[in-house]
């Protein structure tokens, strides 16, 4: 089984309003040294065997098509979760 | 006006999971004298109806993007070829999401650029009456018509932004007060032939004295949302 990960943030002219409404948070918790806090999207598309190159280049076009609105949203990331060692620390490390 | 005629155009209103002002739109359409019929998501069959109306609401949660996820309906597919081909469609909030989701209309929706919901009785300038929704209204009319949302925000690129007021595409205007801080002050906008028409304010919400926004006439007797049903009626017939 294979994962990909696409990631989608809102376009920089874009306003964010959960980032916002964390930066405004972190420093009444403490956190003083942030200045700005943008949030997006992660998404993890499963695929029986291994992340081809065909495998991602549907899920680069599903990025573009469905997964995101070139309006308000760019893609930041399209990538084998399993070639990511960060990645796959954070979403199995937890387990 | 012909009434044997107005009473046979069928106007199809759309109930996707999350439709929340379907059974205001079919009363819109009965009020102004048309049929309403019912359409549901995962049919694709249109039912032989004349035109269109993308009701308001939270089609399947508004997961993903509002309407993001509508634009693959069954339905949509049908609407997105019969819009094309002519057909008069009405997207209202939510409705305005799934069209411009679907590519029949420019731009996005974000939301609003004070972060508050917003529910109001809103004020437009109408400027393009030549639209199949619009023709009973004249350019440069104000109407009152309750505004009720949390992504109202429309965006879009500034060459798109410059090629809708060049092309009159622009059909209504906040007056006043911008309440979602939509560029250029933008309620509401339609396609290059005029056919496909959304916007976020709610003209189901006003076509019935007792019921609607404040008038001159009194509390609640505004029905400025009703031309909206009767032009759409009278663009059917070509009157």
């Amino acid at each position: 089984m294979g994962r990909v990960v696409v990631e989608v943030m809102p376009k920089p002219e874009i306003l964010d309003p959960q980032g916002k409404a964390v930066v405004g948070a972190l420093p009444r918790l403490g956190f003083t040294q942030f200045t700005s806090v943008r949030q997006g999207k992660r998404f993890e598309l499963e695929v029986d065997g291994p992340v081809t190159p065909e495998v991602l280049a549907a899920a680069e076009e599903a990025a573009v098509k469905v997964l995101s609105n070139p309006v308000i949203e760019d893609v930041v990331r399209v990538a084998d979760i399993e070639a990511d060692a960060a990645a796959t620390i954070t979403s199995e490390g937890l387990a | 006006m012909s009434g044997a005629t107005l009473a046979t155009a069928r106007i199809g209103v759309v109930t996707f999971p999350g439709t929340l002002d379907d059974r205001d739109a079919a009363r819109a359409v009965r009020l102004a004298g048309g049929e309403a019929v019912s359409l549901w998501h995962a049919d694709a069959d249109l039912h032989g109806v004349d035109a269109v109306v993308l009701p308001g609401g939270f089609s399947y949660g508004d997961y993903l993007r509002a309407g993001a996820i509508s634009r693959f309906a069954p339905v949509m597919e049908s609407i997105v070829d019969a819009a094309a081909g002519g057909m008069p469609v009405l997207g209202i909030c939510n409705g305005f999401q799934v069209l411009t989701e679907a590519h029949l209309l420019p731009g996005s929706m974000v939301k609003n650029d004070h972060l508050h919901f917003v529910c109001r009785e809103q004020v437009l300038v109408v400027e393009n009456a030549d639209t199949a929704w619009t023709r009973d209204y004249t350019a440069g009319q104000r109407i009152t018509i309750p505004l009720k949302n949390q992504d109202g925000q429309f965006v879009a690129d500034e060459r798109t932004l410059d090629e809708l007021e060049a092309e009159g595409r622009v059909v209504f205007r906040y007056d006043g007060w911008n309440p979602n801080g939509s560029r250029r002050g933008i309620a509401g906008i339609t396609n290059a032939a005029g056919n496909v028409v959304g916007l976020m304010p709610h003209p189901e919400h006003a076509v019935e004295v007792g019921f609607g926004p404040a008038s001159d006439a009194g509390p609640r007797a505004g029905t400025d949302g009703l031309g909206f049903f009767t032009s759409v009626l009278g663009a059917l017939v070509g009157a």
